[in-house]
């Protein structure tokens, strides 16, 4: 090269002007890129202009309160330790020790796995359990275990006082040492266990679906409205915080006319299908059976309506009294205690959409479906769509399950201006027929088939040029849920709401009216179908009546 | 490089130029956008060395290294090569990048399923990442800078001192 170099010197200077040209070859290459640049930038500010139409506030989410430090410890009962009790348990701060052990273990082999340091970060709800409630002995006594386990430790750790256990729920509802329960049984006992916690004056955390009859549901309301007791219901969906942005894009309107909403189950393993596993050590020496039962007056209005309208092959097939190790594991697959597709899934879906809308109890209800998949002696359906109409919105929710398929369908609100899609993102697109955006798709400053607007849980503010990339991520669950930017299981959030308002006042996000209008449309869904025929609400009574 | 034909230097001043070009429109793109961050890619390593890539997503501060370091080694490495400019600096540093990159994102059988990033392209072993890698090693051996930009100068500050990085 040093040659290369005294040649060049040595050249007459009209070839050094023609050197310096050459040295500068790339000056026009960059100032195309510049004005590439340029005019790209235009059109990201035109595209953003665009989405500052559409400009949302930052969301609160209702559990976002401060915890309060110096506030009373508050003592808590549970009862019900099976599959859901101990993720509400854990969510409260009490842990498995054996879940402790599979967490750090999990990290340990990989460091994505952040589900022990999440679970340690949690802060503190300031609360210990005193009293635990199950009628099979070994999940009370690992409810024991757990309640103890109040520096969140593995098998090895140190444990605190263990607390009480009561074979009887009432006996744990009488004790002084509680000041509110948290319910998970099977759903034939839920609203007889949240009313005489509330008479007994214990606050209540009640698990979904509020109730297993009709009549009890009216009952449940009264008597959580007059004991005055702080009531949160369990769907922990309030705490999303993508819909509570969906409320927003609702409220501004920017969907236009929403004239149908898409809600869906899909599942397909016989965990999701309510298939558990029958413990070892379960026998009718270890599990209570007369418990299991249920209360009488709620199995008499249980008999009276299905006896009254003629579908008695849908009770038992087995008497109640006799002791059924699959019946007590996997309840949820008969009637006899379960609500089917309708209390246990759909519930979700509606009191997401009765949190986004405010739809309240739709006008009517239909249903069709069967047991098409597990014929395994179930007589709940596990394919299930319902249709609820609601006339004085202009909207029909349809929602369609089935528990032996796992094809992805979120949760779409179609509008006449854009849908909505929401799982754990967010997404809005224009529709290519849209009157109000009309102009905008004509110039082709909106583009329907992109998404006008994503919304990652984590990030501050919806934009409407969000990269594809990171709608790719959300959609695929890798961004977490996100309060005040840190990472939170929403159950724990949903407890934390509750615990707050327990301690300063308020009530919290899923009250008794919510549960009303969730077990009343769940009932419609699941009388439309067991009667076959269209179920509707009349307003004025409060009653459910048939078409 | 007198010893090139005129075609020869024509397509390798392309070359170079529109290589440069790519590298430094991936780094103002990234400047100019706010959010943009290399923590999704990072997650979405594939192959032996995820493990470290994803390491470097979950530290805050790593990661801000990373996009930093990112974003500015990719407009100094396209500046380099548009302008000329310690090309071979340019080159050197081009291809440790795109070898990280390759390295994250390996074009292995089996990883294509597991990438979460959509792929618009379909590879086996090779990919861009590799064929960029080696085009940079050729323009590292053609070097056509000391003429068409900017080296030829530094070369005359040096005072002729050979250098073999320019």
């Amino acid at each position: 090269m040093s040659e290369e170099n005294k040649k060049q010197q040595e050249e007459p200077s009209s070839s050094g002007r023609r050197n310096a040209i050459k040295t500068l070859v790339s000056v026009p290459v960059l100032g195309a890129m510049a004005y590439g640049v340029y005019k790209k930038t235009q059109y990201d500010r035109s595209r953003r202009n665009l989405g500052d139409l559409f400009k949302l506030e930052p969301i609160t989410p209702p559990s976002a309160k401060e915890i309060s430090p110096n506030g009373k410890t508050l003592r808590l009962g549970i009862i019900g330790y099976g599959i859901r009790g101990k993720q509400l348990l854990r969510a409260a701060g009490f842990a498995e020790p054996a879940v402790i052990d599979a967490w750090k273990e999990a990290a340990r082999t990989n460091s994505n796995d952040t589900r022990y340091h999440d679970y340690m970060e949690q802060e503190s709800l300031n609360v210990e359990v005193t009293g635990v409630c199950d009628i099979f002995d070994t999940y009370a006594e690992s409810a024991v275990l757990s309640g103890s386990n109040i520096h969140r430790q593995g098998t090895n750790g140190s444990f605190g006082t263990p607390p009480k256990r009561y074979r009887y729920y009432k006996e744990l509802l009488a004790a002084n040492d509680v000041d509110a329960v948290i319910i998970a049984t099977p759903d034939h006992w839920h609203g007889t266990m949240a009313m005489d916690a509330a008479l007994a004056g214990k606050h209540v955390y009640l698990e979904k679906p509020m109730s297993w009859t009709v009549p009890e549901t009216y009952m449940i309301r009264d008597v959580i409205k007059q004991s005055g007791v702080i009531f949160q219901f369990g769907h922990q969906g309030r705490q999303t915080d993508s819909y509570l942005k969906a409320k927003q894009i609702i409220e501004k309107n920017i969907l236009g006319p929403v004239s149908l909403i898409e809600v869906c189950t899909n599942r397909n393993d016989p965990n999701g299908a309510w298939v558990y596993p029958i413990h070892e050590t379960a026998s009718p020496q270890t599990i209570d059976w007369r418990q299991f039962e249920g209360d009488e007056t709620r199995i008499r209005e249980y008999l009276d309506y299905m006896q009254s309208q003629g579908l008695t092959r849908y009770v038992g097939p087995e008497p109640r009294d006799q002791f059924d190790l699959k019946r007590f594991f996997r309840w949820r697959c008969w009637w006899d205690y379960s609500t089917g597709l309708s209390g246990d899934l759909l519930t979700h879906e509606y009191d997401a959409v009765n949190q986004i809308l405010g739809v309240g109890i739709p006008h009517s209800a239909t249903s069709s479906g069967g047991v098409y998949f597990f014929k395994d002696g179930r007589t709940v359906p596990d394919v299930l769509q319902t249709s609820f109409e609601f006339p004085d919105r202009d909207l029909t929710m349809l929602y369609s399950a089935t528990l032996a398929s796992q094809r992805s369908r979120g949760k779409v609100f179609m509008g006449h201006d854009a849908s909505m899609e929401l799982s754990s993102s967010l997404t809005v697109k224009v529709d290519p027929r849209s009157t109000r955006y009309a102009d905008q798709i004509t110039k082709g400053i909106i583009k329907p088939d992109t998404p006008l607007i994503t919304y990652v849980p984590g990030q501050e503010n919806v934009d409407a040029v969000s990269s594809a990339t990171e709608l790719y991520f959300a959609q695929r669950g890798l961004l977490y849920a996100y309060v005040n930017g840190k990472r939170y299981d929403t159950t724990y959030l949903h407890i934390r709401e509750w615990v707050e308002c327990i301690r300063n006042g308020g009530t919290p996000s899923c009250h008794i009216d919510a549960a009303f209008e969730e077990a009343i449309t769940a009932h419609m869904g699941t009388r439309a179908y067991l009667e076959g025929r269209t179920m509707y609400w009349d307003k004025e009574k409060e009653e459910i009546v048939r078409g | 490089m007198n010893s090139y034909s005129n075609s020869q230097k024509i397509w390798l001043v392309a070359l170079r130029l529109l290589v440069g070009w790519h590298f430094l429109y991936e780094g103002v793109a990234k400047v100019l956008n706010p959010k943009w961050t290399s923590l999704g890619y990072l997650m979405d390593s594939q192959g032996w060395f995820a493990s470290l890539f994803h390491s470097m997503a979950n530290s805050a501060s790593t990661l801000s290294a990373v996009n930093f370091l990112n974003e500015w080694g990719l407009i100094l490495i396209g500046l380099s090569l548009m302008l000329g400019c310690l090309t071979r600096v340019g080159c050197i540093g081009g291809i440790l990048l795109l070898f990280f990159y390759y390295l994250s994102h390996p074009p292995f059988i089996g990883s294509e399923d597991l990438f979460m990033l959509p792929r618009e392209g379909s590879y086996l072993w090779v990919d861009r990442n590799l064929i960029e890698i080696v085009t940079l090693a050729v323009l590292y051996v053609f070097p056509t800078s000391s003429v068409f930009g900017l080296d030829g100068y530094l070369l005359k500050l040096l005072k002729n001192k050979p250098s073999k990085l320019l």
